[in-house]
């Protein structure tokens, strides 16, 4: 529900004037520093755990500190496909969440002002998915998507599908899953800028000859720029590092792990910590320089 | 005729588009009053069985399950409501040294991939030869927690009139009585939507859970494990019990928001 982080720091009033205090310090300092114990230093202790080596004796799970940085090579030579997988999943699923949910929060918070309580009513809808388990909801898209269901038999029986066609464990269910599972990550800053809209800029538009799908293109999608932002970085974010969509028990199969099922299968099945841990930087590293481009080049710096 | 159908197209499709994102709830709704045996896939006859001894099935593991979530769930929704309101509180009203660096790093929880999150926290319980059990649940939920907290108030303590304290402090208020009969009350709100997000994004956790549980199973963890061979209806009437209770708690709070809007508007 990260979605509160995004859309609520841009509507802000005018901050009171700040002054200087000792008791700024004993506010800030014992949240301050439970993140610098349990969020800095695990990030550094996942650093120095990916450049370990095996310990001399050549236990399973016995590493000790050295300097290793073979180690970013061989995962890397060992799980490419995974990584591309994973950042490419991730971009489809975030390109088709942001088509779905797109005109639904237009509808939402443009076409639906008059009436409040309808716009608070699909709103609560949009947030629903979240009040269900994340993790059976995605099981119930295994079991209506399995190929005994009746969507897929009376589909097949349609003859919409071929009697072969088959969606569990394919890439494409993982996609579907990754989708489903962040629309209301990506719903819910498009309907938040959408709904401060100035719908004055589309009439000027209009007033000036432009053709509707002209005044969209110039002047409402600009202007939703900061919700499309924070709506992208919401689902890209948790979809390249999910790994309960692409799992073998839930939509996935032995060929759409993602970077996160190796990073779980390292550590916590194979014991194999140097790997997990340096998969897990690469991970972050990747995303944080996608993500720093992404807002410098759209312009939304204000937004973090 | 093109027209009619224009004007129709986006509120169809709003509304194919919800329905759509219903499906696996009601799915598993449904599949909560299924007469099933050990796993609960196929359709085998409508009973009230499964909610009436939710916590009688495999010696009651998927309440014991529920029942950890819960307790992690308020005290991590405790402790990372309290440190975050401080923090909120601090970053609007104070000026210090070393803001843009405390902006990033409440900033970097929220950006990070929870299976980083994760496998960092197990790496340094590791190192530090902690055993993992409930108190690392814990810990780790209450870290993820803080930055969502402190988004959540400060947009709250942002919004408070300073005429309404420094009025509180013309009345010879001290400091602690003009925080405790105005500056909390007026945050409230905030906190308790930051609360409520909180314990709704531990209770839900999988990923950061998986890597700093150990043997502790949380109400994810159980359906995870037990997505292999088979997932027993009583969890399908947990998550739905769950469902109905965040949809009344969110209705509730619209509804009252909407009449206190409406009250306010009369009363010009």
């Amino acid at each position: 529900m990260a979605f509160a982080a995004f859309s609520t720091s841009t509507s802000a009033p005018e901050p009171a004037p700040r002054r200087k205090s000792p008791i700024a310090l004993l506010l800030l300092l014992p949240g301050i520093l439970y993140l610098v114990l349990f969020f800095l230093a695990p990030l550094v202790s996942l650093l120095l755990t990916s450049f370990q080596a095996p310990s001399e004796f050549g236990d399973v799970g016995q590493y000790s500190y050295a300097f290793r940085w073979e180690n970013y090579v061989d995962v890397v030579a060992a799980y490419w496909p995974h990584i591309m997988r994973s950042f490419g999943y991730a971009l489809i699923a975030t390109v088709l969440a942001l088509v779905f949910s797109y005109p639904l929060a237009y509808f939402i918070g443009v076409k639906a002002r008059p009436w409040p309580l309808l716009q608070s009513l699909m709103l609560v809808l949009v947030i629903a998915p979240f009040f269900i388990s994340f993790l059976l909801r995605t099981l119930a898209w295994k079991q209506l998507l399995s190929d005994e269901s009746f969507v897929i038999t009376s589909l097949k029986a349609l003859s919409v599908l071929g009697p072969d066609a088959h969606f569990t464990g394919t890439p494409f269910a993982v996609i579907f899953g990754l989708t489903y599972n962040f629309i209301p990550f990506m719903t819910l800053p498009l309907y938040t800028t959408l709904e401060r809209l100035d719908l004055r800029y589309l009439e000027a538009g209009s007033d000036l000859y432009a053709r509707p799908f002209d005044v969209f293109r110039k002047i409402t999608i600009p202007l939703s720029m900061p919700g499309i932002v924070a709506g992208t970085l919401l689902t890209f974010i948790p979809a390249a590092g999910d790994y309960i969509n692409a799992s073998r028990d839930f939509l996935g199969g032995p060929d759409t792990q993602m970077i996160g099922n190796v990073i779980e299968a390292n550590f916590l099945v194979l014991q194999n910590y140097p790997a997990a841990a340096a998969l897990s930087i690469i991970l972050m590293s990747v995303i944080l320089v996608m993500v720093s481009v992404y807002v410098k080049r759209s312009g939304t710096e204000e937004l973090l | 005729m093109k027209i009619s159908l224009g004007k129709w197209l986006l509120p169809l499709y709003s509304l194919l588009a919800l329905i759509f994102l219903m499906v696996p709830i009601v799915y598993t709704f449904v599949f909560s009053f299924n007469d099933s045996l050990k796993s609960n896939i196929t359709w085998r006859g409508f009973t009230f069985d499964k909610w009436l001894n939710v916590c009688q099935v495999q010696n009651g593991a998927v309440c014991e399950a529920f029942g950890n979530s819960i307790l992690i769930g308020v005290v991590a929704t405790v402790v990372a409501t309290t440190l975050g309101t401080m923090i909120a509180i601090a970053l609007v009203r104070y000026r210090f040294r070393f803001r843009a660096e405390t902006s990033l790093l409440l900033f970097l929880p929220m950006a990070t991939p929870e299976v980083v999150l994760g496998a960092g926290l197990a790496a340094q319980f590791l190192s530090l030869g902690v055993p993992k059990d409930m108190s690392t649940i814990i810990l780790a939920h209450t870290m993820f927690c803080i930055s969502f907290v402190v988004v959540t108030v400060k947009a709250r303590v942002a919004g408070l009139d300073p005429a309404l304290e420094e009025a509180g402090r013309d009345l010879y208020g001290s400091a602690a009585q003009v925080f405790a009969r105005i500056t909390f009350p007026l945050l409230l709100p905030g906190i308790l939507a930051a609360a409520l997000l909180s314990f709704a994004l531990s209770f839900d956790d999988f990923i950061i859970t998986n890597f700093n549980s150990g043997a502790v199973t949380t109400f994810p963890k159980y359906i995870y494990v037990s997505a292999a061979r088979g997932i027993p209806a009583e969890a399908n009437v947990i998550a739905s019990a769950v469902f109905i209770f965040a949809l009344v708690i969110v209705v509730t709070a619209q509804v009252s928001r909407a009449a206190k809007e409406k009250r306010l508007a009369k009363q010009g």
